[in-house]
């Protein structure tokens, strides 16, 4: 379908956000992936979540790896930078322009060989120094590029799509990233945007490392019958920690109200409020031993555990922990970062 | 008994246990000779340990300014016994060997002086702490020297003094040990040593520092705000020496908040990426390394060069390949360095010969990152990087500005058509570049390591990749007029040489030597690749040239050939690759004999 150039004009009462934009000015160019691909889903919803929360897109920078998933970032916000990295590397090229400007949203797309094999180091080290990213795993499974290999990702169990065993046990991305301290661990599904929508929407506005590891079925290499990571087997093994049913931005109001289960509000940082309602009983997704548990219990069962798992909204982010100054140091110019001639001198007369 | 008689040229060696304290005290008996205005240059030549192992620290005192290495001992400080056999060996006839003679020895050479000093016993005497009693052994035999030597005591108890300022309780027992070195020598050791240091006014202008400690302020004077490393010796201290400017000078006075940031990456390849990132959004960054971690980086330094974003990276050479010799110098990055990463790639290197080049290097490597939007590799090594050198004093003045290159503005853009990320607009192969955020419709692009057309777009286009690098090179070529120009000394000789980077000290020696032999050459030293028209003139016009190298594969040699056009015969070279510094001695005795061997070769033909 690349060949299809898009339309530019669209329906003239699509609905307008705070900046005057429609939905569409989010979009990117045509994706390239395979007609039906759950990461083209993901991309929609980071499209919807920045529309709904009136983000500039400009202030957003788009950063990845390589494989599939990293290929997305062409494919929503083109009026953001953009930086297609190398393999695995993407978190450190993010560290690097975090640091360099804190004020900008920082939106890091990767996939589970992008981030589970060649890259778990520096996912590892992104995560313990809390950089302040909203960091996507589009999670299928398999290598998708180059044509269906085993991810660490896929489960034990599970086989390819040529009948072969998948021989190792599969890393639990959300679950590790709790252990290393990430302040904001969520797991969701391509195929709901109704929990993905209000979840990357969460984690746009958290402060701190937000990890989303989405399972995101491959169509052409890992939907089949003994595939873990299917359409199919998802939605029958989806399990839900909690339905996220509102976000509310700063100094509205919640209004909806929810028949089942008990609601819990989370403020983040900006104070804006976060609405949860939980389906299972007694989890408290403040909880980090808790979460840990669930997610382990879950796996046992057989089940994917999705939703927010795990938050803490008063966590310092890198900038912080480094105690850098509030102007990004990408604007300090001269007078800000030269010494000048005088310290030199004492300088040399200290060297003598 | 033959002594030595000599003022202010002579090599002191000092033989340590690691981890005894000895380099601090070995390094204010070289500043309290730098002080008296006489040239200095201490080497610490350290194993890859943190105690036990053999240490030496060697130093040079040279009225005439010959900073470089010397390899005969005039005086030894042999204070391990583990290597007496060894240093005692390297004496020169006639020579000294101070020791700790609360264990009396006899060294089996008639042909030195021995300096008996039972620094030991004078310790146990004087502290009750075990661990003084070691450390304060050290400034003993400083005392001692001052003594020996004739320097008096004062600029001992000054330097002592001045370090020690804030923890006043430790200027009284480090002064009383060095008097006690100084008393001892005076009373039992008078009039047996015949070198002396005596007071001149050669360090005039100049300050006493290393490579790495004037490379890490460089930055901040740069501009630099982040800095990501991974902990490698020799380049370990370039890091240090950065964060401990920044916390002197970087710190905001209102907010107490850091004007910098500084991450410990997990890796060598973090650290570029970082840096990478940083640079990409605007911010001046650097990492510094060396081999093993230009091997790491090498796929992101592909990824810098080929996308075009400013990086800034120090390689402190060291002992290679492999692991090799971690705490020994070489110059044998230049190869790795020049074409690291697959694909057609080639980098910008600039090659200091000191330490101020060190400083003034780096502060130019971030302008020319930038204008250039491409690595700079800033090739030291271990020798200048790691030791202290008499060097000219850093200078700076207020107006200067930084170089950002070509940024666009949200003004440029407002006032463009279309902003295309690798357009050569002004011919000279340098586009334009955007940071993120600037502009809410213009100005965006995909940064890339995949082939991309002029505006950043993915293209399978051959064609169009060709016209990429093309454009690329055609920055490179330009390169050559910006990076600093070979240092030419000619008197239109048919012969020359052409070495680089901490083989200077001892190539400037050579030289003399050389020319007191009837040999005078002219010689160029290179400091940058891409080399430019002055290298490849120098090269046209002479019909002999050696290339003195410390590596063993001639790798500055084969650049040339690969890079200029040269007939490869009247490049000679000259390798010194056993991980010690390079001496005049070794360059001279290379290339006198090269010229007399060829001599007879010509003379037999005949």
């Amino acid at each position: 379908m690349t060949y299809i150039t898009k339309p530019v004009n669209h329906h003239p009462r699509l609905k307008i956000n705070k900046l005057g934009l429609t939905r569409r000015d989010y979009e990117g160019l045509v994706s390239t992936l395979c007609a039906g691909c759950g990461h083209d889903s993901i991309s929609a919803a980071i499209i919807e979540a920045c529309f709904q929360l009136n983000i500039a897109a400009h202030q957003v920078a788009k950063l990845s790896g390589i494989g599939c998933s990293s290929k997305t970032p062409g494919y929503f916000l083109k009026q953001s930078h953009g930086f297609n990295s190398v393999h695995g590397r993407m978190p450190s090229i993010a560290t690097g322009a975090n640091l360099a400007n804190h004020e900008l949203t920082y939106l890091g797309v990767s996939g589970d060989g992008d981030t589970a094999s060649i890259g778990m180091g520096q996912f590892v080290h992104a995560v313990r120094r809390q950089l302040n990213v909203v960091y996507i795993i589009e999670n299928n499974g398999t290598y998708g590029l180059t044509k269906g290999q085993f991810s660490a990702t896929n489960d034990i169990e599970s086989k390819s799509k040529y009948g072969e065993d998948n021989l190792f046990p599969a890393i639990d991305l959300a679950g590790m990233a709790i252990h290393l301290g990430a302040s904001f661990v969520a797991r969701s599904f391509s195929g709901d945007k109704e929990q993905l929508i209000p979840l990357m929407k969460a984690a746009l506005r958290h402060k701190g490392f937000s990890l989303i590891d989405v399972i995101s079925p491959c169509v052409t290499f890992n939907n089949h019958k003994h595939s873990t990571k299917s359409y199919d087997y998802v939605r029958e093994h989806n399990e839900s920690v909690a339905s996220m049913t509102d976000f509310v931005t700063i100094g509205n109001t919640i209004t909806a109200s929810y028949k089942h289960g008990k609601n819990i509000d989370i403020s983040l940082h900006d104070g804006s409020i976060l609405s949860l309602q939980k389906i299972s009983k007694n989890y408290n997704p403040e909880n980090k031993i808790e979460a840990i548990k669930k997610i382990q219990q879950s796996e046992q069962q057989g089940k994917v555990l999705t939703g927010l798992l795990y938050i803490n909204p008063k966590a310092k982010d890198l900038k912080e922990i480094l105690h850098v100054v509030d102007t990004p140091l990408n604007k300090l110019v001269e007078r800000d970062l030269c010494p000048g001639k005088e310290k030199i001198n004492q300088i040399n007369s200290s060297l003598k | 008994m033959h002594k030595i008689k000599s003022i202010n040229e002579f090599v002191i060696k000092f033989a340590n246990v690691n981890g005894s304290g000895s380099t601090s005290a070995n390094e204010m008996f070289a500043k309290g000779v730098f002080r008296l205005g006489v040239p200095v240059s201490p080497k610490n030549i350290f194993p890859s340990n943190i105690q036990g192992l053999p240490t030496w620290f060697e130093i040079r005192v040279t009225e005439k300014g010959y900073l470089g290495r010397r390899e005969e001992i005039d005086i030894a400080v042999a204070m391990n016994p583990q290597s007496y056999a060894e240093d005692v060996a390297e004496i020169r006839p006639g020579g000294y060997l101070l020791y700790d003679s609360s264990w009396k020895r006899n060294f089996g050479r008639d042909d030195i002086n021995v300096l008996d000093i039972p620094l030991t016993e004078l310790c146990v005497s004087e502290f009750s702490n075990p661990q003084l009693r070691l450390l304060f052994k050290n400034i003993v035999y400083v005392g001692a020297l001052a003594y020996l030597l004739g320097m008096g005591i004062d600029v001992y108890v000054d330097l002592i003094s001045e370090k020690f300022k804030s923890k006043e309780k430790l200027i009284i027992p480090n002064v009383k040990a060095l008097e006690m070195g100084y008393n001892y020598a005076k009373a039992n050791l008078a009039n047996q040593c015949d070198i002396k240091v005596r007071k001149s006014n050669k360090n005039k202008g100049m300050i006493l520092t290393n490579g790495n400690d004037a490379a890490g302020l460089g930055c901040v004077y740069a501009g630099a705000t982040v800095c990501a490393w991974y902990p490698i010796t020799p380049s370990t201290s370039v890091a240090e020496s950065f964060i401990k400017y920044c916390e002197k000078l970087r710190v905001d006075d209102r907010t107490q908040k850091n004007k910098f940031a500084i991450v410990q990456a997990e890796d060598e390849l973090a650290a570029i990426g970082m840096v990478i990132g940083a640079n990409w959004n605007g911010a001046r960054a650097f990492t510094a390394t060396s081999g093993p971690g230009i091997s790491l980086m090498s796929e992101f330094l592909g990824l810098a060069y080929f996308a075009e974003v400013p990086t800034v990276l120090f390689d402190i050479q060291r002992g290679g390949p492999s692991t090799g010799m971690p705490t020994r110098t070489q110059q044998s990055d230049i190869l790795c360095c020049a074409y690291a990463s697959h694909g057609d790639t080639k980098h910008i290197l600039l090659i200091p010969s000191n330490p101020t080049e060190c400083f003034e290097f780096s502060v130019m490597a971030f302008d020319l990152a930038d204008r250039l939007q491409t690595p700079i590799i800033i090739l030291s090594d271990l020798d200048i990087g790691m030791n202290d050198f008499t060097t000219k004093e850093f200078k700076w003045e207020d107006t200067h500005m930084f170089d950002r290159g070509k940024v666009l503005t949200k003004e440029d853009l407002d006032s463009m058509e279309k902003f295309g990320r690798y357009l050569d607009i002004d011919g000279d192969g340098i586009p334009y570049r955007t940071y993120p955020g600037t502009h809410s419709e213009k100005g965006a692009y995909f940064t890339r390591g995949s082939s991309h057309d002029e505006y950043a777009v993915y293209t399978e286009d051959g064609k169009v990749n060709a016209r990429n690098l093309t454009r690329i090179l055609k920055k490179h070529e330009n390169a050559a007029k910006l990076v600093p120009k070979p240092i030419i000394k000619s008197v239109n000789n048919s012969k020359g040489v052409i070495y680089f980077g901490s083989s200077d000290y001892s190539m400037i020696e050579a030289l003399d030597e050389l020319s007191s032999d009837g040999i005078i050459l002219d010689s160029m030293r290179i400091r940058a690749f891409p080399f430019g028209k002055a290298v490849h003139d120098f090269i046209e016009n002479h019909d002999m040239i050696f290339v003195v190298e410390q590596n063993r594969d001639a790798q500055m040699k084969k650049l040339i050939l690969a890079e200029a056009n040269v007939a490869p015969d009247k490049m000679i070279s000259v390798l010194c690759f056993d991980g010690m510094p390079i001496t005049a001695h070794f360059i001279s005795t290379e290339i006198s004999s090269y010229l007399a061997e060829k001599e007879v070769k010509e003379i037999m033909k005949k």
